[in-house]
């Protein structure tokens, strides 16, 4: 099986997090990945992309072709709309409904909102909503991952909440406990929906 | 089975290089290179071996202490981003000259497409130049092997090997497999004072050295582990051939090629594998240079080639002039059909980077545009870290980013033309970096510049590194020569806009060279000194 993913959002709202925790959970299930990041001026508020590449083969290309990525996890709904062209038919888009304004000429939510439900597949949720109405305003990023969790299929929910276990695990077990919460949210708001 | 690591590029380079014995990384923060000297940084093995990782003042002094520290014999590795090439060129140049004694690495990091940088230069012409043995993986793991390799050469060509990556490379992670760990190598200064005296009788003789080792060079090219030919039938004639460069050899392998058979000769090791290049193009209609960066393995091809062979690449358009490679544009030069079910979204508009809400160079800016409106024919000209962004809206602020310390030798150059008021922007790291010298000229000069190092305390744009200044600006200052009362320092905060904005008109107005230092701690560093007290705490 092979899986590419591309994760989006704004500097500094928690990708590379989400990035780390897949790539943790396919390195201890001895899945092949790679996952290009990006560093540098982009993190100033500007928009971030990770591209994630998982498989049970091995992977030559850092970078996923356009028309090819299985699902775009967002953290933004805009974010999740500039990577379209990398989706393939029937690819998945999961994100978040919160917009995030730091520009002048951000699109007006409706319009935002109609492009979101042309796509045929996709799941969004007002995750920072979520986040803060469960007091866990920094596991906005934890409880999109729950949401894509069971549409990432090489990899398991489960796999993926032992993962969060070992990643957090040096910040204690408050920490760890709060983040696996937060994917349970993501996980239980999927399946309800 | 060896464990395996998940590990950027750049950390597969600083792991191998650990392994292959080095004793010290020389570096000067840029993208896409710094977390090399970072890794090394928090390495606990490099801790316990106490090998040197501290920052240096720019790429020169980190050029020239790594070659120190091999002329003492032992092994050393120096990082930058391609354009830092450009300050330790001197040095780098040469080191080919005078040769090594202990293995010697030199690191560029290469930013095809310019995601954080000023240029796209591609630093292959660089080992050209100086002749020496280039390395250029195509994947993390080839990349920590490749460091051991690169010493070993090094060691044994007695020459400088320069390993040249891309972003996608330094920035993108993938499971590593790690082999032994050599030891340090001991003490053993050069005793040769005929290579190491670059007299020109001396230099001379290393010059004609250095040309003479060059069949050596392309032997080892032509048989490196690195470099290897694939899918040439010789009992027929393909229709293509691909030489792939780097990482472009991991593009041209996701192509699906319909059943077409395509010979590969991959290319990591440089000089170029002459003969393997005759020997693919024998068997194929035409060949296709798919290399990231600038066309410099396309024009060498062309002239290794009878001049009406077909060459194709970036020269030919059938790839991109500029930007870097994708799995996309490699496709279509091999010719995949590339299918894209959805189209670019109207909706989508761009986001592009910004200061730090609380950032004090946002009061720098709001301040200097405050005292420019006063004065319709000011210039100010801007310098290359965070504050670049003063280019962008709202401020718009700068006039000019050039180069490292480019701010106040412009400043001054336009100053001497008659440009008033010339003011300079340029950070705390910057300064320290390559702005000092212009001071300096502009101090013995007596220009009529006012110079503002806004300071932060650290390198902030690639992540918060030391900065080499840190607590001596007023005395370098002083030091150069500016005058006491007109170094000024400022905490830059909106509440003392007035006293900032008199202070910069007061400069303005002295005709004479004033620096202006407003003092505050960049938001991102002192964020998480607070996060990390307050899981101390905890």
């Amino acid at each position: 099986m092979r899986k590419d993913i591309i994760l989006s959002g704004v500097g500094g709202q928690g990708i590379l997090t989400i990035a780390t925790i897949i790539g943790e959970a396919a390195t201890t299930a001895g899945i092949n990945l790679k996952q290009a990041e990006v560093h540098g001026m982009s993190q100033r508020g500007g928009d971030v992309q990770s591209n994630l590449r998982l498989s049970d083969e091995k992977i030559y290309s850092d970078l996923i072709a356009q028309g090819e990525a299985d699902m775009i996890i967002s953290m933004e709904p805009m974010e999740a709309l500039r990577y379209l062209p990398y989706l393939r038919e029937e690819g998945w888009v999961i994100t978040s409904a919160n917009p995030y304004k730091n520009i002048s000429d951000y699109p007006e939510e409706e319009r935002l909102m109609r492009a979101l439900e042309d796509i045929p597949h996709v799941v969004k949720l007002e995750i920072e909503d979520v986040a803060k109405e469960h007091n866990m305003p920094k596991c906005a990023n934890v409880i999109l991952l729950g949401m894509a969790a069971k549409y990432i299929e090489i990899l398991s929910p489960q796999q993926l909440r032992e993962s969060i276990g070992r990643v957090f695990a040096a910040k204690g077990s408050k920490v760890v406990e709060m983040n696996q919460k937060a994917f349970d949210i993501g996980l239980n708001a999927v399946k309800n929906g | 089975m060896t464990e395996k690591k998940l590990l950027l590029g750049d950390e597969a380079i600083a792991l191998g290089a650990i392994h292959a014995g080095i004793s010290g990384v020389y570096a000067y923060p840029g993208t896409p290179s710094t977390e090399i000297t970072e890794f090394i940084q928090n390495s606990s093995l490099a801790k316990e071996r106490k090998l040197h990782s501290t920052w240096c003042t720019n790429e020169k002094t980190a050029m020239e202490a790594a070659l120190g520290m091999s002329y003492a014999g032992k092994r050393a590795l120096v990082c930058m981003k391609h354009v830092g090439m450009n300050v330790a060129a001197d040095a780098f140049v040469n080191s080919a000259i005078t040769g090594v004694n202990g293995g010697l690495v030199v690191l560029a990091a290469d930013d095809p497409s310019m995601h954080s940088s000023q240029n796209e230069q591609d630093s292959r012409f660089y080992g050209k130049f100086a002749m020496i043995p280039i390395l250029e993986p195509s994947s993390q793991q080839e990349a920590y092997d490749m460091m051991d390799y690169a010493y070993t050469l090094s060691e044994h060509l007695r020459l400088p090997v320069l390993m040249r990556v891309v972003t996608r490379l330094a920035h993108s992670r993938a499971g590593v497999e790690v082999a032994a760990i050599r030891e340090e190598n001991p003490l053993n200064p050069d005793n040769e004072r005929t290579h190491w005296v670059l007299l020109p009788g001396n230099a001379r003789r290393q010059y004609q050295a250095l040309v003479e080792k060059q069949n050596e060079l392309e032997e080892s090219s032509s048989k490196s582990p690195y470099n290897c030919l694939e899918g040439l039938d010789q009992g027929c004639k393909h229709e293509l051939g691909v030489i792939a460069c780097g990482i472009g050899y991991n593009y041209v392998k996701e192509v699906d090629t319909d059943g077409r058979s395509i010979p590969i000769l991959k290319v990591s090791q440089y000089p170029l594998p002459v003969e393997e290049i005759r020997r693919m193009a024998s068997g194929c209609g035409h060949v296709l240079v798919v290399e990231d960066g600038q066309p410099f393995v396309e024009e060498q091809v062309r002239a290794i080639l009878s001049s009406d062979y077909e060459v194709k690449g970036r020269l030919t358009n059938t790839l991109p002039r500029t930007g870097e490679l994708t799995p996309d544009n490699v496709g279509e030069a091999i010719g995949r059909n590339i299918k894209r079910p959805f189209g670019n979204s109207q909706v989508v508009m761009p986001r592009p980077p910004a200061l730090c809400q609380g950032c004090g160079h946002r009061d720098v800016y709001d301040a200097l545009n405050k005292v420019a409106a006063e004065y319709p024919d000011a210039r100010i000209f801007g310098d290359i870290g965070c504050y670049t962004l003063g280019a962008l809206p709202p401020f718009r602020a700068i006039d000019s980013c050039v180069d490292m310390g480019a701010s106040i030798t412009m400043a001054k150059g336009a100053s001497d033309a008659g440009v008033f008021p010339a003011i300079a922007v340029i950070g705390d790291s910057t300064f320290t970096h390559s702005g000092m010298t212009g001071l300096l000229d502009a101090v013995n000069d007596r220009a009529n510049i006012t110079v503002i190092i806004s300071d932060n305390l650290t390198t902030a744009m690639t992540g918060g590194q030391d900065s080499a200044g840190t607590n001596k600006f007023e005395a370098i200052c002083l030091g150069l020569g500016v005058e006491p009362e007109h170094v000024r320092v400022v905490v830059p905060l909106p509440k003392n806009m007035e006293e900032i904005t008199r202070i910069i008109r007061q400069e303005v107005e002295y005709k004479g060279v004033s620096v202006i230092i407003p003092r505050r701690e960049c938001i991102q560093t002192l964020n998480r000194k607070l996060r990390q007290k307050k899981a101390d705490k905890e």
